[in-house]
């Protein structure tokens, strides 16, 4: 590799000298450059008859990778048309360089099939990977449901101290964006109400329709859907990073259920926390439904009366339902996509976005299945 | 620029977490193709020095010197030229997972380089054979031994033609084999590309058959004890700490 003083173009030419052909390599070969592609040259060494390959390089200035590239390249094309190559005429490193490339030999082997995903579709792949997802769910939740059962009979593996480390950071880590968002839905809800209600001359009544909606529905919808990116992803991302890290195998060798172990205290974790969240939604929901209730000369005890006619036992009762079920819901979303990520960053990533995605589905599957169920009951 | 020029240098480099100095004052110079180690026990620095040494972290004082240049005192251009001209290999091979190997090496390639689509491909084919992995370009990284993904990871270090190869336990995880086989692939990289290389290692094994400079991180007093070719050390230390650590060596029967 001479330093060369001004840079010289790359080229080969293909001669034929007596018995062998002879490919002249002149200027400067350099990756940061770039060069011919050769494509006809490789062709004519294997066209020509010829059966010695020679190199001049007489010509040639500074080189690197971009030179050895292409010489494995006519090395291949030679082997496969039984023209001998000579190095001899190549610089030393070049030659040590070629022989070290061509050291180990070519896997025969074919990679594994990275089929795109439309291919996929037609060949019926993505469905059954949904059907066999649907059925893996199923079994994990029915683990979930033997462990809950040997946690009551008081031989499960399951740490106090994690349960309450998840309670912390589901709870009251969580109050924050619950506050912002609730006072927002409550404020939606009340200015959505007013429009149709002022044409009554019956603002009063958006007490009733804040107050309803909030305990009945949003209360619980908007937290469940908090969580779902909150604490869903939390636990996909953790559980899946330990899966990457070898750690929930560790678990497993160790004798201990990694369901009792790591998905119990989350899972508990997040049933006991969300409806006590729903609840809190609930009230904030009703301030912020009151501020816009304020502004339109409805008074505040007015507001309040109206609240607490409206607002049930029985109607707190029905959200607090639907509290519980999408805590189940979320908590096992989360952790199902954790516990059965692959081991690469990738996975991770796609264990994440499959916890959220599959937790937001359900959540409307689930609270929609409730209406249905309270309007038959009559609730 | 010949061999045995001083290629890189470290002068008076102290190396902090906080308020916790890990390695404090220290002063070596690796030449134009030495093999050097950078070794010690477990804890001592050695991954932090390396880290400091390619400008991951900042050193508390003292800089490092390339050609004469310093890094820490080139500006955002300098940095990103001097970089340009290293490789280095991680602990577990550093590889991204959502691209093929082939995708993986092409990466250098296609941000420093005016080559297209099919000149690409063919040096990513030279440089996959060059480390033993010819025909492995659709592979993704999960689908390979540790082992190759370490060779993988050296492919893609090596994609541009670096002048200083860098590698961070290249052994660690490997069977003796596959280290023996990678140490062996350094040293013919190290012969035919004329590169230095630098490798963070406590391999004995590796130490002595590829290392030819050295420099040993002591944990206790947490600075340099000695330098220069660990098998002069492990005769001629003045160190008893550096001449135990190396003799163990013996005891193994490499």
């Amino acid at each position: 590799m001479s330093a060369a003083a001004a840079p010289r173009a790359a080229s080969c030419t293909l001669e034929r000298r007596g018995e062998r052909v002879v490919l002249v390599l002149a200027g400067d070969w350099l990756l940061a450059r770039g060069g011919p592609s050769a494509a006809g040259e490789l062709h004519d060494v294997t066209a020509s008859g010829a059966r010695e390959l020679g190199f001049d390089c007489t010509a040639l200035g500074d080189w690197d990778s971009l030179l050895v590239t292409l010489l494995h390249r006519l090395d291949a094309a030679c082997e496969q048309a039984g023209v001998t190559l000579l190095g001899d005429g190549l610089p030393e490193g070049a030659q040590r360089l070629l022989a070290l490339a061509g050291a180990v030999p070519r896997r025969g082997e074919a990679p594994p099939a990275h089929p795109v995903w439309w291919r996929r579709l037609l060949g019926g792949q993505i469905l059954a990977g949904a059907w066999r997802g649907l059925l893996d769910a199923l079994g994990f939740i029915g683990e979930i449901v033997l462990a809950c059962g040997r946690l009551l009979r008081g031989r499960a593996n399951t740490r106090a101290v994690d349960f309450f480390w998840f309670l912390q950071q589901t709870g009251p880590a969580a109050i924050g964006i619950v506050t912002l968002i609730s006072v927002l839905v409550g404020m939606i809800l009340a200015y959505l109400g007013s429009v149709q209600l002022r044409q009554f001359g019956a603002q009063v009544y958006v007490a009733d329709l804040v107050g309803i909606g909030m305990v009945r529905e949003m209360g619980a919808l908007m937290t469940g859907v908090i969580m779902a990116g909150r604490t869903g992803a939390a636990f996909a991302a953790q559980l899946g990073t330990m899966q990457t890290r070898e750690e929930i195998d560790a678990v497993r060798t160790l004798g201990i259920d990694p369901t009792e172990f790591l998905v119990l205290p989350r899972l508990l974790a997040l049933v006991l926390v969300m409806p006590l969240l729903t609840l809190y939604s609930g009230v904030l929901g009703m301030c912020g439904g009151a501020l816009v209730a304020l502004g339109m000369d409805v008074s505040w005890t007015q507001y309040l009366n109206e609240t607490r006619n409206a607002v049930t036992l029985a109607h707190i009762m029905t959200g607090e339902a639907k509290a519980v079920a999408f805590g189940v819901v979320i908590a096992v979303a989360g952790c199902h996509a954790g516990m059965r990520c692959g081991r690469s960053s990738e996975a991770v990533g796609k264990a994440t976005t499959r916890a959220v995605v599959s937790a937001i589905v359900w959540l409307i599957v689930a609270d929609a299945a409730f209406n249905i169920l309270y309007q038959r009951l009559g609730i | 620029m010949r061999t045995g020029d001083p290629h890189i240098e470290v002068r008076g480099l102290t190396m902090r977490y906080g308020a916790r100095v890990i390695q404090r004052d220290l002063e070596f110079t690796v030449n134009r193709g030495d093999v050097f180690v950078i070794m010690g026990g477990s804890g001592c620095g050695k991954s932090t020095l390396l880290k400091h040494m390619i400008g991951l972290l900042e050193p508390a004082t003292g800089e490092v010197l390339y050609d004469g240049v310093s890094f820490q005192r080139a500006g955002a251009a300098g940095r990103d030229a001097l970089r340009r001209r290293w490789g280095i290999t991680y602990q577990s091979g550093g590889l991204f997972s959502a691209m093929t190997l082939a995708e993986n090496v092409a990466l250098p390639l296609q941000q420093y380089t005016p080559l297209d689509a099919a000149a690409i491909a063919d040096v990513v084919a030279y440089k996959l054979a060059l480390v033993g992995l010819a025909g492995f370009e659709d592979y993704y990284p999960s689908e390979i031994s540790g082992g190759m993904q370490k060779r993988a990871g050296l492919a893609r270090a090596i994609a541009l033609d670096p002048e200083i190869l860098f590698f961070d336990e290249p052994s660690a995880g490997l069977d003796p084999l596959s280290s023996r086989l990678l140490d062996e692939l350094i040293l013919h990289m190290r012969d035919a590309l004329g590169v230095t290389v630098v490798i963070v290692t406590h391999e004995l094994a590796s130490i002595f058959a590829i290392g030819n400079n050295s420099v040993y991180l002591d944990a206790e007093s947490r600075t340099m004890l000695d330098h220069g070719d660990p098998k002069e050390l492990r005769e001629r230390s003045r160190h008893e700490t550096v001449r135990r650590f190396l003799a163990r060596a013996g005891t193994e029967g490499t």
